[in-house]
């Protein structure tokens, strides 16, 4: 029999999602299970060890960051995290006003946030792009509380002016949250915002770690019931071995930023040239500039999005789409409706420290024919 | 003009009777889709502007023109 090489292994292409585990985070965490587990304020030995360890991952936090240890708390998942920097912005300035302004872009995690009051929404261009002049239309009106701005979007990759947003913000007195959820492994962000939420699996750290910070001044009161300790967060115990390996791969992974971003953005740069040129009636979405080196989106006229999931995760891909077939309520992605691009056949791909350009060629070479099938199967 | 009727239908396949149905109308006349499903009203403009077909807009709820151009 012919020797055709080793079979691929399937790819995992959704590190927007969740990323897998880095190699950093496994060790860190195997070590802070071991050392970790006690209640961090009791006055034992096993107490201090792991409070020693708290404060060693909100140090490691602070740096990265660029903010002070006791501006940092940690959430079970960077969506109550995004949650409680709007709800609890929201009502520390509850004498102010009511309204949050965010774009049309965010998390949906900000978006049922947001439901619970008023919210003017400013809108996005065709590339993702926030209407900076909406928007300074929207923060200087009176009665704003808050103003809610992801860093760059989960979903078509482009980055928001977010130093821009910032100083209007600034100007009419109004904080602003970033959730930097896609960006926070990448790049510093910005500048000149109140409030910023994170979550560690996507950037490599085990999941179920959110990381929220509120800078020194700014108003927030907390959404839940709190305990007996002083500082805001969460009530009770952190997850802290989580935390420890969510803090040793932030910085490693910030460590390997400047050149795996270049690595992978230019793999991306590949999808984006060559999926136009081997399918046809596709449009591929999102700033092809300003964009997160990482994460590209494209949609496929005629095709059903979760067949081609499915066909895709046959031939050993993982990817996401935003196509209302895919999603739990059936109404197709809000970011791609505020982009006004093709919503059906969507897929999103992205990549992380282990994709390959093997990956990217193998499924550049199986998605034509994939889609190719599924439009035959419509009768296109 | 001539009416498609995709109420029920979920997308894509609303897009892909229109485009299958374009051309039974002279250029320059109307296409009508009624389409229920939530992406239709994204989806047809998007359709229009990546095949260069001009979209007229929504005369009723789940109602979407679109002239003919080529």
């Amino acid at each position: 029999m012919e020797y055709t090489g080793v079979p691929a292994g399937p790819a995992y292409l959704d590190a927007a999602t969740a990323v897998p585990l880095h190699p950093v985070a496994r060790e860190a965490l195997l070590a802070a299970l071991a050392d970790g587990w006690a209640d961090p304020v009791r006055l034992y030995s096993a107490g201090r060890r792991a409070q020693q360890l708290a404060e060693a991952a909100r140090a490691a936090f602070a740096e990265v960051l660029g903010v002070r240890m006791d501006e940092v708390s940690f959430w079970p998942s960077g969506t109550a995290a995004a949650q409680a920097a709007v709800l609890g912005g929201l009502a520390g300035r509850a004498r102010q006003g009511d309204t949050l302004v965010r774009s049309a872009i965010e998390h949906s995690a900000v978006l049922h946030a947001a439901a619970r009051g008023k919210a003017v929404e400013v809108g996005v261009d065709r590339l993702g792009r926030l209407d900076l002049d909406g928007w300074e239309q929207a923060v200087t009106a009176p009665g704003v509380a808050l103003a809610s701005l992801i860093s760059a979007s989960h979903e078509a990759g482009t980055v928001q002016p977010v130093s821009a947003a910032a100083a209007y913000c600034g100007e009419a007195g109004v904080p602003l949250f970033v959730d930097a959820a896609q960006s926070v492994g990448w790049y510093d962000v910005p500048t000149g915002w109140s409030l910023l939420s994170a979550s560690a699996h996507k950037w490599g750290g085990p999941p179920g770690v959110g990381v929220l910070v509120v800078r020194k001044g700014v108003r927030w009161i907390s959404p839940y019931p709190q305990d007996d300790l002083y500082r805001p967060g969460m009530p009770g115990s952190a997850d802290l071995p989580a935390v420890v390996a969510a803090a040793a791969s932030l910085r490693a992974v910030r460590t390997e930023a400047e050149r795996e971003a270049a690595r992978l953005s230019s793999l991306v740069e590949r999808i984006r040239e060559r999926v136009p040129a081997v399918v046809p009636d596709v449009e591929v979405v999102g700033d092809p500039e300003q964009r997160l080196p990482h994460l590209v989106t494209f949609s496929c006229l005629y095709v059903d999005g979760e067949a081609l999931l499915h066909g895709l995760d046959r031939a050993g891909f993982a990817v996401s789409s935003g196509s209302s077939c895919t999603a739990s309520t059936l109404r197709p992605s809000h970011v791609l409706e505020a982009m006004g691009v093709l919503s059906h056949g969507n897929v999103r791909v992205s990549l992380h420290r282990d994709t390959t350009e093997a990956d990217v060629e193998r499924f550049l070479a199986v998605l034509p024919g994939l889609v190719e099938g599924i439009r035959r199967e419509a009768g296109m | 003009m001539i009416e498609l009727d995709c109420r029920g239908q979920k997308c894509p396949l609303p897009v892909i009777k229109l485009a299958r149905n374009i051309g039974e109308v002279e250029v320059g006349d109307v296409v009508r889709v009624l389409a229920d499903d939530p992406a239709a009203a994204n989806d047809i403009p998007a359709w229009c502007r990546m095949k260069q077909q001009e979209y007229l807009g929504s005369p009723a709820e789940n109602a979407f023109d679109i002239r003919r151009t080529h």
